[in-house]
């Protein structure tokens, strides 16, 4: 009863947090808690676990043979695209739930610390890598048990997923504004949805571009998941890469210029 | 150099439009509790947030430990522990998983920040529940748990939002034990309450705000002394025996009885031997009783007397049933919180 004393100790946390070690031991922390939520309520994850595998399985077996005449070779189109695709947009969730945090006050717990206000930002954009990881991890091997292979090799693949996990941290930057700004986690929600939903099916992630009629296939060549599937299946199967490196880093670099000082500065007067 | 753990000069604040803050000042020594008594919407929360740097007054100045909450945010936050529905705990976590993360957060070793969950855990009596998620507490376990995860760090200064609101008397006995036992070992402790009872058993000093402005400072004893003593309240077991308790009550306080419900009478007394002698009375007059107690004004009472209206009121001396959110529909007149929860303590 008595042993836990609660006198004041100055040194409880007031060590330096400029530092980088702590920024980074915090946010791992902070990336820990998260995914201990994600665990425990998995139906978070489905728009990144079981949504990949149901368009896969779907598009192949139900479409693959209209599209692509067979469904091997659909499979082979198809499944850099998904796994792209799925990466970047399941950056949307960061958004919901820093909402989240806020409205039900935790937020308010990790400013009350004496930790580096960047740290739970931080701390959930490690958690969303993990959650790529485990995307790439379930779409391969979902892939590989329908007859996928890589045609390139592990380094290039490799390079594909990092790609997709870096336009991924670009959207992310669009997630967390609106997170700042929207009242509610299902305001957040609804917006990123109606931003993913025209990006990804606007995309040549599921046919062809010029299979579409003209005024789509201008809509489908600027829109960055066509480029970055594009380059994905480049980089699984080989090809050319060049065109679509340089549309994905255009947006990247243009997505984190113009929303990561705004994010940022909606995060700040939060925080 | 500052003698106060918690000092607060002119604090204003406006969210938009509403004035939340209208100049608020606030002062408590280290080693005490200081209560911040007022309704809903009187500016507790906001006062108590820009003292915990989670906003930031648009004029005047605050210090804790001596430390600016502005300019020495980080220091501020090293020192100070915060509950309630100011700082949440993760309701998907579990009591143990929270209070770990907070130990963690706090540069503890993961061997130090489990043994400091642990043994908070225990002395809040949660090691039973410390692997279910916080969704699954009750509200009073829930109340403990945000508790504890705010004394992870040792906070030399902690504040408490309302902590015993809905809480039945015998754990609100036992947060008010927590709450002794923390300013015992040296912590400063501002709490918020509606409860002028609670305020009276646990503040060295209160401080009464209302609509964004201090009204009134002083000890719990000065303040009963501005705005009256004790009520005694008997409810004769008989209700034919209401004249007679009526009668009894008038010569042992020497002030007129009322009614301030069916089958009650009251009469406000100046010192606690007013009971005994009551319950000597009582007892020779041979009537039985089914409640006899002696509490303090409610805070609608304080507020009627400091300010002439009711609490969080804009007409003066108006029914003021939307000041407590404990006091619900069915009071209806303003002495419905007479008997609200927080007089249970003094019943006898």
């Amino acid at each position: 009863m008595t042993t836990a004393t609660t006198t004041a100790n100055p040194l409880a946390g007031a060590a330096g947090a400029g530092k980088p070690f702590t920024l980074i031991r915090h946010s791992a922390a902070l990336a820990k808690r998260s995914l201990l939520k994600t665990m425990r309520t998995p139906e978070a994850l489905i728009d990144v676990t079981l949504q990949p595998v149901i368009f896969l399985l779907l598009f192949t077996y139900v479409f693959g043979g209209a599209i692509a005449g067979s469904q091997s070779a659909y499979l082979r189109y198809l499944l850099p695209g998904i796994l792209a695709q799925t990466i970047a947009m399941s950056a949307t969730a960061i958004g919901v739930n820093m909402n989240t945090d806020i409205s039900k006050g935790v937020f308010d717990r990790f400013r009350s610390l004496p930790i580096a206000r960047s740290a739970p930002l931080v701390g959930a954009v490690l958690a969303d890598f993990v959650r790529y990881a485990l995307v790439a991890v379930i779409t391969l091997g979902v892939g590989y048990a329908m007859g996928f292979r890589i045609a390139t090799d592990p380094l290039r693949a490799g390079a594909g997923l990092l790609v997709a996990a870096t336009f991924a941290l670009a959207l992310s930057w669009v997630s967390v504004f609106i997170g700042m700004l929207a009242r509610t986690p299902g305001a957040v929600q609804g917006f990123m949805f109606l931003l993913v939903l025209p990006l990804s099916f606007g995309s040549s992630t599921f046919v062809q571009a010029n299979t579409l009629p003209g005024w789509l296939q201008a809509f489908v060549n600027v829109n960055p998941i066509t480029h970055l599937a594009g380059l994905s299946r480049s980089l699984f199967l080989g090809g050319p890469v060049a065109g679509h490196f340089f549309w994905t880093a255009g947006w990247i670099i243009g997505l984190t210029a113009v929303f990561m000082p705004l994010a940022l500065r909606a995060y700040g007067r939060k925080v | 150099m500052t003698t106060y753990a918690i000092e607060a000069e002119g604090l204003q604040k406006s969210f938009g439009e509403t004035k939340a803050l209208a100049g608020v000042d606030l002062f408590a020594k280290p080693g005490t509790v200081h209560a911040v008594l007022g309704p809903n919407g009187a500016g507790k929360t906001t006062s108590v947030r820009i003292l915990a740097t989670l906003i930031r007054a648009d004029a005047g100045s605050a210090r804790i430990g001596g430390y600016d909450v502005v300019k020495q945010a980080e220091r501020v936050r090293a020192t100070i522990g915060l509950t309630g529905q100011y700082a949440s705990v993760d309701e998907d976590l579990t009591g143990l998983e929270n209070m770990e993360l907070i130990g963690r957060l706090l540069d503890l070793s993961k061997r130090d920040a489990r043994a400091r969950a642990a043994e908070l855990l225990e002395w809040f009596d949660l090691t039973e529940a410390a692997k279910r998620p916080a969704k699954t507490y009750s509200g009073g376990m829930r109340r403990r748990l945000d508790l504890a995860a705010s004394l992870v760090g040792r906070p030399s200064v902690i504040f408490l939002d309302e902590p015993t609101t809905g809480l039945d008397p015998a754990k609100r006995e036992d947060m008010w034990g927590v709450v002794r036992q923390l300013v015992g070992e040296g912590s400063t402790v501002l709490l918020t309450t509606q409860y002028l009872e609670e305020a009276d058993a646990l503040a060295d000093e209160v401080t009464v705000i209302d609509r964004g402005r201090v009204i009134a400072h002083d000890t719990p004893l000065g303040l009963k002394r501005v705005v009256g003593g004790q009520t005694l309240t008997v409810q004769p077991a008989d209700p034919a025996r209401l004249a007679d308790a009526a009668a009894l009550l008038q010569q042992v306080s020497g002030s007129k009885a009322e009614s301030p419900r069916q089958g009650v009478v009251a009469v406000p007394v100046k010192d606690d031997s007013a009971l005994t002698e009551t319950v000597a009375r009582l007892h020779a007059a041979g009537i039985g009783v089914h409640e006899l107690s002696l509490h303090l004004p409610s805070l609608d009472e304080v507020f009627f007397t400091l300010v002439g209206r009711r609490a969080g009121d804009d007409k003066p001396a108006g029914g003021g049933a939307h000041a407590d959110p404990d006091d619900g529909e069915g009071s209806g007149n303003g002495d419905g919180d007479r008997n609200a929860s927080a007089s249970a303590p003094l019943t006898v």
